[in-house]
């Protein structure tokens, strides 16, 4: 795996609009992004409805994400080519979520709409309608995937990283700063997280830094090649961001995604925080 | 949650006794500009949230007190100015020349 296998540019993406075997996905939380305008020919998912079940706090489940990529047309055949607001948080998660679900070739478009946007290049209106299929997804890979109580067992032996704002991570503010400050959960973060910003992966117009420049980002900041990463943010898709960055850009081995994230543990009754 | 809400728009339901919301408009050329990124950065310049402008060119931040800065980011240009916030309204308006 390599960066070109998964992660395409923009240039690229704007030639291969409506070629056969490539299905372009839009993954926002806020589907009115789309509606406004998309890549022609793009599908959209959305962050919520679509990939969130709609009862508990999990993923839907393997039928549901077979009937829902069946709905928009995408085939097991098919190159996924994954964008979205937010810097590619969402577009990141949908990825993480896509290889749980074993899709073989996914990738993402490097900048995603910001980049998108800011060059100027065409959006379209137009609805779109891809012939359904027959998706069939496999069991989940839990390979990539934390849950709480590996976490917990993880404090002091593995790289756990905590991608959010310095701020989050100090307990200052309680979620990121673009919605009210109003939550359930204790501030803090997980014992011995480092605290390695998404935002660090990335530069301002969205793209992903060089890999030279990721390389040296985690090694400053005292990640342990020999260990292990979990990494989490607040609900999951900003350690997806980072999730990409590790295992898919730079290729590292055993790492997952702990989409529970801090809106689960900072809930949990008993476990340690530190601020 | 972490999609950004639309921007602009009534601060009905927000505690402002509470909360320290930053928020205003991005300007260019005499008329606001929608769709302009607009970042928050912590008093270490660090990112903290992006929220992209209203048709209205409005933008809105939910922080804690102290010094931040904002900075836009648009077809048209970009701008940044620091803000220091208090618990209630903080309002300022982006210029880019």
């Amino acid at each position: 795996m390599s960066r070109s296998d998964v992660l395409v540019t923009a240039d690229w993406a704007q030639e291969h609009l409506g070629d056969p075997g490539i299905v372009f996905v839009e993954v926002d939380e806020d589907t009115s992004a789309y509606d406004g305008g998309h890549l022609e020919g793009a599908v959209k998912l959305d962050w919520k409805t679509d990939l969130q079940d709609p009862l508990r706090r999990d993923f839907v489940g393997r039928e549901a994400f077979e009937a829902l990529l069946s709905s928009r047309g995408i085939g097991n055949d098919d190159t996924v080519v994954l964008y979205g607001g937010n810097n590619n948080w969402f577009a990141a998660y949908a990825y993480w979520y896509f290889k749980l679900y074993g899709h073989r070739d996914v990738k993402l478009i490097d900048g995603g709409r910001k980049k998108w946007e800011l060059d100027g290049r065409p959006l379209s209106k137009d609805a779109v309608e891809r012939p359904a299929t027959t998706y069939r997804a496999s069991e989940p890979d839990l390979s990539i995937r934390a849950f709480r109580d590996e976490v917990v067992s993880s404090i002091g032996n593995k790289n756990i990283i905590d991608v959010r704002s310095p701020d989050e991570f100090s307990g200052k503010i309680l979620a990121p700063a673009h919605l009210p400050q109003e939550q359930a959960q204790k501030g803090g973060h997980v014992p011995t997280a480092m605290n390695i910003p998404w935002s660090k992966a990335a530069n301002e117009d969205g793209t992903f830094k060089s890999d030279e420049e990721l390389a040296k980002l985690y090694a400053e900041q005292g990640y342990d090649e020999a260990k292990p990463t979990i990494a989490y943010c607040r609900i999951g898709e900003r350690s997806s961001h980072t999730w990409f960055v590790l295992r898919e850009l730079l290729g590292k081995s055993d790492v997952k995604n702990y989409d529970g994230s801090w809106v689960e543990y900072g809930s949990l009754v008993g476990v340690p925080i530190e601020k | 949650m972490c999609g950004a809400p639309k921007q602009g728009g009534s601060l009905a339901g927000v505690d402002l006794s509470t909360q320290t919301v930053i928020q205003g408009s991005v300007w260019h050329d005499g008329a606001p500009v929608a769709g302009a990124y607009v970042r928050l950065l912590d008093a270490t310049d660090e990112f903290t949230a992006e929220v992209v402008t209203s048709p209205e060119g409005e933008f809105r931040f939910f922080a804690a007190p102290g010094r931040w800065t904002l900075r836009t980011l648009a077809p048209v240009g970009r701008a940044e100015r620091p803000i220091d916030a208090e618990v209630g309204l903080n309002e300022t308006t982006l210029a880019i020349d």
